[in-house]
């Protein structure tokens, strides 16, 4: 397998404060990262980086080989980040704004009905997002990071907010993506759910990757909906 | 194309659906046109004489309201961010953005000119010119307001500063304006398409500029 995501000595300064300091991270295609650490470790800011939305001060960082300060903007578009907001239009249906993101991401393939059955929003598809449960939101979040169908899935505590059925729903999206060829990173507390899942889990520290152990690979159907877009895989 | 239609209809379905521009906006702008009636004394001559002048600053006062409802709507989903992940070219959201304001502000214009048939009793005589002006009035408007708005978001102090920042670049639009009205409603002798040929200019330089800047500036928002 080659390397999705190759990241050396990357520093990142927040505010002037150093919220990374020279981590290190290698990342294959197709595999699952569990990211793991005390709070303001840095993980939020090493997925930020990744998704070209933290400036890079120092090192450098590549995603599916494009640099991610030269090639900023193509990188954004092979990347697909959940974070602690739902980054959800309140005043449009979740049908709307997933329609929405699809339809600002041209060279993505759409897939909304596919996106709605798997996260099983088919009830709340023609709801305002201002009138869902926190669960039904944050299911409704995924799905507009899965709509844009990304090579590399961001995702950070995605379990946060759902119920026992969104949390299995969470995992087999995430065993389907990388069986596809996506690679994702899941940044989490909840580390016995997502070391399941994982091919490898990375332990941050103080900006720094301190240990990033491999656990092993996890394949799943080829035919996948939620196969990456073309231009990543 | 796409992705253009697709960012000012998100924006007009919002405000369909919220009506904050329909419920507050637009009667903040037609309160500002009986104040000024009431500032006036009422005088319908006095009235007359200033309405294109009126009629712009209240635009400009209602413009200032809907362009901070357009980046509210992004800033309350913090939506930006996953703007930037779109990976669709910042342009093509400026103008979708842009667009959106335009179709808003043109609503108002229209209720504020029946506003001032009836309240003013003014009439236009040359309907074409003001139109003309209008348009390319609004899309001036629209295009520098959409810049400084996310501007503004950056500079983290967004519902204090944007007036600031965006009505003295907007003076030349009132100054145009105001002329090419004052042909179309035949207050003063002004060669009012030149006017409106001026203020198509200063749309073409604004859209530029936004365009181009819209990118940066959208980084810090």
């Amino acid at each position: 397998m080659s390397a999705a995501i190759a990241v050396e000595q990357a520093v990142v300064l927040l505010a002037g404060f150093p919220a990374l300091t020279g981590a290190d991270l290698t990342v294959e295609q197709g595999s699952i990262t569990l990211l793991q650490g005390p709070n303001g470790a840095g993980k939020t800011t090493l997925l930020r980086l990744l998704a070209g939305l933290a400036p890079l001060s120092r090192g450098s960082a590549r995603v599916l080989g494009r640099d991610i300060v030269a090639q900023r903007r193509e990188v954004r578009g092979l990347v697909g980040l959940l974070g602690p907001s739902s980054m959800l239009y309140e005043d449009l249906t979740v049908r709307e704004n997933l329609e929405f993101w699809a339809r600002v991401n041209p060279k993505r393939t759409y897939q909304t009905d596919a996106v709605v059955e798997r996260l099983d929003l088919g009830a709340t598809f023609d709801q305002r997002v201002r009138d869902l449960s926190t669960g039904q939101r944050r299911r409704a979040s995924i799905a507009a990071v899965v709509v844009r169908r990304p090579s590399v899935w961001l995702l950070d505590e995605p379990h946060a907010g759902l119920d026992q059925q969104g949390r299995n729903i969470i995992d087999d999206l995430i065993i389907d993506a990388a069986a596809a060829g996506a690679s994702v990173i899941v940044a989490s507390h909840e580390l016995d759910r997502v070391r399941v899942l994982a091919s490898s889990v990375a332990t941050i520290a103080g900006g720094l990757v301190i240990r990033h152990e491999q656990l092993g690979g996890r394949h799943g159907s080829p035919r996948s909906p939620f196969s990456p877009g073309e231009s990543g895989a | 194309m796409r992705e253009i239609w697709a960012v000012a209809e998100k924006d007009l379905r919002i405000e369909l659906r919220s009506r904050i521009v329909a419920s507050q906006v637009l009667p903040f702008a037609l309160i500002v046109l009986i104040l000024f009636g009431l500032a006036l004394d009422a005088d319908k001559a006095t009235l007359r004489a200033f309405t294109p002048g009126l009629f712009w600053i209240t635009v400009l006062f209602t413009s200032i309201l809907t362009i901070q409802r357009s980046v509210a709507v992004e800033v309350e989903s913090e939506a930006f961010e996953s703007l930037r992940l779109a990976g669709t070219a910042p342009w093509r959201i400026f103008a979708g953005k842009a667009l959106a304001v335009s179709v808003q502000l043109i609503a108002i214009e229209v209720v504020l000119a029946v506003g001032v048939i009836v309240l003013y009793r003014s009439s236009f005589e040359a309907p074409g010119v003001a139109a003309v002006g209008a348009l390319s009035a609004t899309v001036a408007i629209a295009s520098a307001g959409s810049l400084y708005g996310v501007l503004a978001v950056g500079n983290g102090v967004r519902d204090t500063i944007l007036p600031m920042l965006l009505l003295p670049v907007l003076a030349p639009v009132l100054i145009g304006a105001t002329r090419a009205f004052d042909a179309g409603l035949g207050t003063a002798a002004v060669n009012g398409w030149a006017w409106a040929g001026l203020l198509g200019v200063v749309a073409i330089i604004y859209g530029t500029i936004g365009a181009a800047a819209y990118g940066v500036v959208l980084e810090d928002a």
